[in-house]
């Protein structure tokens, strides 16, 4: 076909953005929505469950996203794909995989039944966020169904776009307490031609310099780590770009970096093997070692830092507030939970917080999706 | 009360909380403040503020809010969609006195800094770190960084870097109250609902930016440009998708058509090849190797594609050169019309050939000339349509032929603006764009944040009143739009 082709006909075009045609499971979920909206039943939105154990259980009737599935367009020259939420990550990443693509932001998936939606709506990123970005950053547009039983289409498939408020982005980590993800697209980039990984043995403050020392080099750096004893760094680009830059790093090369990055990616890590409470701390990534007991894994440079402890989780929070982060009772939060109520994700302050129920009412007025979930639902 | 008593009340209280020089009131002194970049909308406002501290932002939103009095907050006044249009009853904010760098933290790649700074200063600030400021707008000597978040402009190199959006770490907000708000964190997230995707793109709608902090990054150790002229436009916007088929994401990806050629080079003198049809010019930045390997990749694939002349950056000046020329096309154009007018249009690339022939024949059914520029890598296109604002009717007709061009990109599944915002100028093409739903959660989520209605009121977002009216005059296969509203 010659790139002159026939142009769509004006006249067989819909105008009308709101005559969505819903199909397969879209129907079935709305019904459930409406109809949990009028009797103000709690509902609570699962997919493939590989991340249940994230932020507060909750109660209410099951809303089943799992088989709502497929990925409804997919262009690898426009570098976006479009996927109904309830599709496995696995199956998008191997077709995007056979593609030579890759969703840039390398999220985890916990698990084989890890679907995209479960994915975007806990907004978690691999090791190469800090220098790709996150899963936020990728997302150009999604389908939602709101706590009030409507289905609405924000963003688009294009990448860029500032027409109206982000919601999609504003979609993602917020856990479904702001609507249910039916679909989504995402911006996806090409694999590199090459990659390397290198380690050197470092001790902990040494290792938050080198880090962020390398990450503010020109340097093709995509994950930087540190495991307590080494800095691992990740080099992606061409054959001569990786030659290159191996010659400016002194370290010796991992053979099986990729099943590093995997596995410190999925928390089959050895680090992770443990009951204990892990928290996620978020932190300006050169901030000094907290030094709190327990042990320690750096992600992301430095800014996304692991800590198993007993520690009380004030203790925990305000070591992290005094340095400007915060911290999430990752995983094991029953070790706590059993003992006293305290929410899993950091209390914000106030004028926040009133600005997070607001926005709540405004998709969820009846709070029915994922009740207490993130924060605590007035109802 | 009538209006000069109410303004006499409101300069009576803002007069508690700033200096009398910080105050503008008479014609003369608002003059300079009646539009932003989009020249063909212009209102005076009821005052000028001119704020320094983040205590008088407070105590300004603080009296509007209690005297119900609307705020259009302004930057460096670049915006091209009247998103900093002053309104009659309302005070404009201008944060220009906001101009300090507050740190470069070198090795945790920030800079913080007020919302007036210009968006280069920040990149020259940060320079002997080694390290820049990534989005480029065109007007970036002249843009305030608070203007960006606010729009979540673009640039040249966005394909590559990201938006405003991906660039922003935290901001200081005052809301409509007059209380501060940290949004963002010190690391790469915070806790919470991403408030700060919200912010950024917002338009002034939902709070007043005081203080932000930037992502900087290591400037590329090389770069270099390529331009490639084409004979025909359609073979110039396939090239466009080969690149990014082969796996090469450039750090900028640009698409000139013949007016825009001649017009640039007219203006900068940079060395375009004005016969050509068509040009690209496409920047590649990382290791020297690494370049060169992917020039000569994407050499061949031009090659290929049919370009009728390769030419190759052979220094950092002869590149900045090459960009000069399409960093200056706008003003270019301006000097062979009286008037232009600017879209954005954003659409998935692989539609380039077909809304590129859409738009010729629109030209001519219209009988205005328009002339190209595409950050054609992302899809955004910004055609100018030529006009004169002295001839008679010549101004709605650019805006009607622009309506159907962006009417166009929604069509064919993009957007109607990519990087300008909606501001004053797009709303009609909203009510194309949105569904009254999505209008609604919008109408909501201001709401959320600005329950009076007094930031920035009536922009970026229409009612579904104005959808209906406008809606009414395209009705197409008998549907209505908006059925379910009630119709006068």
């Amino acid at each position: 076909m010659g790139a002159r082709c026939h142009f769509l006909s004006w006249n067989d075009f819909n105008y009308y953005p709101e005559t969505i045609s819903l199909s397969d499971l879209s129907e079935q979920l709305q019904a459930q929505v409406q109809q949990a909206r009028q009797n103000k039943t709690p509902l609570v939105i699962t997919g493939g469950g590989s991340k249940s154990f994230y932020g507060h259980s909750c109660a209410g009737e099951v809303l089943s996203v799992s088989e709502h599935r497929g990925i409804v367009d997919y262009e690898p020259r426009e570098l976006v794909v479009t996927v109904k939420a309830g599709t496995p990550l696995k199956e998008l990443q191997q077709t995007l995989s056979d593609n030579g693509q890759m969703l840039p932001f390398e999220p985890p998936g916990f698990a084989e039944s890890a679907t995209i939606g479960g994915t975007i709506a806990c907004g978690l990123s691999g090791p190469r966020r800090p220098f790709a970005g996150s899963a936020r950053d990728f997302i150009l547009g999604c389908k939602v169904l709101t706590g009030k039983g409507e289905v609405i289409v924000f963003g688009g498939r294009v990448i860029k776009n500032v027409a109206g408020y982000d919601v999609s982005r504003l979609m993602v980590g917020a856990l479904g307490t702001l609507g249910v993800l039916l679909e989504v697209s995402l911006k996806v980039l090409p694999v590199s031609e090459e990659e390397v990984t290198i380690a050197m043995p470092a001790h902990v403050n040494e290792a938050i310099d080198i880090m962020n020392a390398r990450a503010g080099q020109a340097l093709p750096l995509t994950a930087a780590v540190y495991d307590g004893e080494a800095v691992v760094l990740r080099l992606s680009s061409t054959g001569q770009g990786i030659k290159e830059a191996k010659k400016k790093i002194a370290g010796d090369e991992l053979k099986q970096g990729a099943e590093f990055w995997q596995q410190l990616n999925e928390q089959e890590h050895f680090f992770f093997a443990d009951d204990m409470p892990l928290w996620r701390l978020s932190l300006a990534p050169a901030t000094l070692h907290l030094g709190l007991p327990g042990g320690w894994l750096f992600d992301w440079g430095g800014a996304l830092r692991w800590l198993k402890t007993e520690l009380s989780p004030r203790d925990v929070r305000d070591a992290v507030e005094a340095e400007g982060g915060h911290a999430t009772l990752f995983r094991n939060k029953e070790f706590w939970l059993q003992q006293e109520s305290f929410p899993v994700f950091h209390p914000l302050p106030s004028s926040l917080m009133a600005i997070h129920q607001k926005l709540k009412s405004a998709f969820d007025p009846e709070r029915i999706l994922n009740r207490n979930k993130f924060y605590e639902d007035q109802v | 009360m009538n209006d000069h008593n109410k303004k006499q009340i409101l300069i009576q209280q803002l007069q508690a909380c700033l200096p009398a020089s910080s105050i503008l009131s008479t014609a003369e002194e608002l003059r300079p403040y009646e539009c932003d970049g989009l020249s063909a909308y212009r209102e005076l406002p009821l005052l000028v503020v001119m704020p320094e501290t983040i205590e008088q932002v407070q105590a300004i939103l603080r009296v509007c809010s209690r005297l119900e009095v609307p705020v259009v907050a302004r930057g460096a006044g670049t915006g091209l969609s009247g998103g900093a249009l002053p309104l009659s009853n309302g005070i404009l904010l201008s944060l220009t006195k906001f101009n300090r760098i507050f740190e470069i933290d070198q090795l945790n790649r920030i800079a913080r800094v007020q919302p007036g700074v210009r968006n280069l200063a920040i990149s020259e600030a940060a320079a002997p770190y080694g390290l820049y400021y990534a989005p480029d707008p065109s007007s970036q000597i002249a843009c305030s960084i608070g203007g960006n978040v606010a729009e979540n402009s673009g640039g040249v190199h966005c394909l590559k870097y990201g938006l405003t959006v991906h660039n922003i770490q935290q901001l200081k907000v005052v809301t409509i109250d007059g209380e501060v708000l940290t949004i963002g964190g010190s690391g790469f997230d915070s806790a919470g609902y991403d408030l700060l995707a919200l912010m950024n793109g917002s338009e002034g709608m939902l709070g007043v930016i005081v203080e932000i902090t930037v992502k900087l990054l290591p400037i590329p150790e090389f770069a270099q440009v390529i331009l490639a002229a084409f004979d025909d436009v359609v073979k110039a916007g396939t090239a466009v998708g080969d690149i990014i088929a082969a796996g090469i994401v450039p750090a900028g990806l640009e698409m000139m058509d013949n007016p825009s050629i001649r017009a640039s080079e007219a203006y900068a003198k940079v060395g375009y090849p004005t016969e050509a049809a068509a040009i690209l010019l496409c920047e590649l930045d990382g290791s020297e190797a690494e370049v060169h390997e992917q020039v000569s990749n994407i050499e061949a694939l031009l090659n290929q594609a049919g370009a009728i002349s390769i030419r190759k950056s052979t220094s950092d000046a002869e590149r900045e050169l090459m960009w000069k020329g399409r960093k200056a096309a706008f003003p270019a154009v301006g000097r062979i019309s009286p008037d232009y007018y600017c879209m954005d249009g954003t659409i998935p690339r692989k539609e380039l050939p077909n809304v590129l022939q859409r738009i010729s024949e629109l030209s001519s059914e219209y009988g205005l000339a328009v002339a190209n520029v595409f950050h054609a890598g992302d899809g955004n296109l910004h055609p100018l349509i030529l006009y004169d604002a002295n001839r008679e009717g010549e101004l709605h007709k650019a805006e009607a032929l622009g309506g159907k061009i962006l009417e166009t990109c929604v069509e064919v599944g993009g957007t109607i603006t990519g990087e300008h915002g909606v501001g004053v100028e797009k709303l009609n093409q909203m009510c194309v764009q949105f569904s009254s739903m999505a209008l609604e959660q919008f109408h909501a989520i201001k709401h959320a944040f600005d329950n009076k209605q007094l930031l920035n009121p009536g922009k970026a977002v229409p009612t579904l009143h104005r959808c209906a009216e406008f809606g009414a005059m395209h009705v197409h296969g008998g549907k209505m739009p908006f059925p379910e509203l009630e119709r006068f």
